[in-house]
């Protein structure tokens, strides 16, 4: 006890700048975690957390008996999948290119380039979708010059997964290609001379340096997109999608779900039910995957 | 030494360049299109469509007076942009630097557990619905300008790049500070925040980057139009045509002689612009700053 208060006193300033992001993360992150309960209320504006009365498991019958939260989770796990296996697939591939490729100017170009579709909002993305694909659209004028007929790409409801994956890698590669690069630049310079001097190609530099070299930061990203799979990119969808009741079919996901019940046709109580089952889905899955990875190699592990 | 470059170099070249070309391609061709729209006259988006290149005859600027004519909806827009980037990112980046520096020290004993205790929130959270309610029943959110800068305060992925980028700054550096008498919060701030300029730089896109980027805040918090920023104003803009008949109230003009079309992509320019911009500047400390891999305590 008494070395506590002296480490308490000698770490006193220490502490003190830790008080503010301790009190943000206590009171936007871990209240809301006991706001849970919301999901077991039927919640009213004027009780409150604490005074509106309890209704069980209610809020979540409904989510459950209509197949709803089924269909959400489908959604939400497919489209998170195919965005990380893609992803990973465009980041390291892009990154061990441009790490590689000779031309100096070219490589800071392009790498500007691909990174700037992150630099923009969905709103702006939907924009961009607008006037290539929309009705107006730079598609319909160049297919019109050559007199085919127009072509909506909203009304597309079996492609629309593809769609959303060609936007996704566009706008996130960037991103992922420099935290590949970064990782990449921290490969010893020597090992790779070295490899050259013994005479080994391109590809195999690649396939027994790199790559090798890159793994845990593979493993972390993924790891880190594994324990969001239950949790669609709002934004993304929202923008995108919108209230397309068309496209709503394939690529309505949790998240959307949420917003809309807590919004827009307000049931707050079955709104937080389905956050609450995404929320336990994500823990159960990150809990999961993390243990796996801790048997295969303790290293890659998040926590 | 120069190493002969053998024929697996030429093809992995000729490859790389055909690859990298495309989807660098594929990444910028949007933005033209977009300069290309707002710039071509409105005449010709309705009648033939958005066009891949503009003439001297179709072009006209009629968007972007437009859009700065306007100045309720749109100056006003920016305004608040600019307010709530400028604040939150500055509070933003002292509190994640300031965190990472603490949680990097050796010599703090409950390192550990603290991080663990930020990390928590990113394995489990309660969901949008009671954070919402929280944000607006207790916290007075709704249409409050600061609903727009309290959220992006604090975030845990930004305060463990800060940590890890703090713990490669050698520890001696704080040691000789304090033999020489100086306090925790002097040392943070006047020895190891000017050493970690890659880091301020890298937050400061990220964080600056959502902060001009938000519409969810906004979405969520702001009823009345006064509080908008940029990219909801654009949002409803694109959504409905009661936004363009306030803009078309306020520079008096019949709805239908509003460019409408060229609007929409002029605000995009007009929204995007200055984030994009910022980058190159930010470039050169991007890699060096960006050290993601070192989760754990």
């Amino acid at each position: 006890m008494n070395s506590l208060i002296k480490n308490v006193k000698r770490n006193k300033t220490l502490l003190l700048m830790l008080v503010p992001p301790i009190l943000f993360v206590i009171i936007f992150s871990y209240i809301p975690m006991a706001g849970i309960v919301v999901a077991f209320k039927n919640y009213n504006y004027y009780d409150g957390f604490l005074g509106s009365p309890w209704v069980g498991f209610d809020n979540f019958r409904y989510l459950f008996v209509t197949g709803k939260i089924w269909e959400l989770t489908r959604n939400t796990l497919l489209y998170n999948m195919a965005f990380i296996f893609f992803g990973i697939i465009f980041e390291v591939g892009f990154a061990i290119i441009l790490s590689e490729i000779n031309g100096k100017i070219f490589k800071k170009v392009t790498q500007g380039f691909i990174f700037l579709p992150y630099f923009i909002s969905w709103v702006v993305v939907s924009t961009i979708m607008l006037n290539i694909f929309g009705e107006n659209g730079v598609l319909n004028s160049l297919l019109g010059a050559v007199g085919i007929e127009d072509f909506s790409i909203y009304q597309q409801v079996s492609g629309w997964p593809i769609v959303m994956l060609f936007v996704r890698m566009w706008k996130q590669t960037g991103y992922g290609t420099v935290v590949y690069l970064a990782a990449i630049a921290g490969i010893s310079q020597e090992m790779m001379e070295a490899a050259q001097i013994d005479g080994a190609s391109v590809w195999q530099r690649i396939r027994y340096i790199t790559i090798p070299c890159l793994k845990p930061t593979i493993f972390i990203m993924t790891l880190l997109a594994i324990g969001n799979i239950f949790r669609g990119d709002f934004g993304m969808f929202y923008q995108l999608v919108g209230a397309n009741q068309l496209l709503l079919q394939s690529s309505d996901v949790i998240d959307t779900y949420v917003y809309r019940s807590l919004i827009t046709s307000p049931n707050i109580g079955m709104s937080a039910a389905a956050g609450l089952f995404q929320s336990v889905l994500c823990f159960v899955t990150i809990c999961t995957a993390n243990y796996i990875v801790k048997k295969f190699d303790p290293d890659y592990t998040l926590f | 030494m120069k190493i002969k470059k053998g024929k697996d170099v030429i093809a992995f070249n000729i490859m790389a360049y055909i690859l990298v070309g495309i989807f660098a391609l594929a990444c910028v061709i949007p933005f033209y299109l977009i300069i290309v729209g707002s710039i071509t006259k409105e005449n010709i988006i309705v009648t033939k469509g958005y066009q891949f290149f503009v003439t001297s005859k179709e072009f006209s600027l009629e968007a972007y007076q437009m859009a700065l004519k306007s100045p309720e909806s749109i100056l006003n827009a920016y305004g608040v942009t600019i307010f709530v980037t400028v604040v939150g990112t500055a509070l933003s980046i002292f509190l994640t630097t300031m965190t990472g520096y603490v949680l990097a020290r050796p010599d703090f004993p409950w390192r550990n557990k603290i991080s663990f205790f930020f990390f928590f929130t990113t394995l489990f959270n309660g969901g949008l619905v009671p954070w919402y309610l929280l944000c607006t029943k207790y916290f007075n959110f709704s249409n409050h300008m600061y609903s727009l800068i309290v959220p992006g305060l604090f975030s845990v992925w930004n305060m463990i790049i800060a940590k890890s980028f703090m713990k490669g700054i050698p520890f001696e550096m704080t040691e000789a500070a304090k033999i020489d008498g100086a306090g925790d919060f002097f040392i943070f701030y006047k020895v190891i925040l000017p050493m970690a300029k890659p880091l301020i730089a890298t937050l400061t896109l990220f964080i600056a980057l959502a902060y001009w980027n938000d519409w969810y805040n906004c979405m969520l918090f702001m009823s009345t139009s006064d509080n908008w920023n940029l990219q909801y104003t654009l949002q409803n803009i694109l959504n409905s045509t009661n936004a363009l008949k306030r803009v078309a109230a306020q520079t008096g003009m019949q709805v239908g002689q509003l460019p409408s079309e060229g609007l929409k992509l002029a605000m995009t320019v007009i929204a995007t612009g200055p984030i994009v911009l910022l980058y190159p500047f930010l470039q050169k400390y991007f890699v060096k700053g960006l050290t993601i891999g070192a989760v754990k305590g």
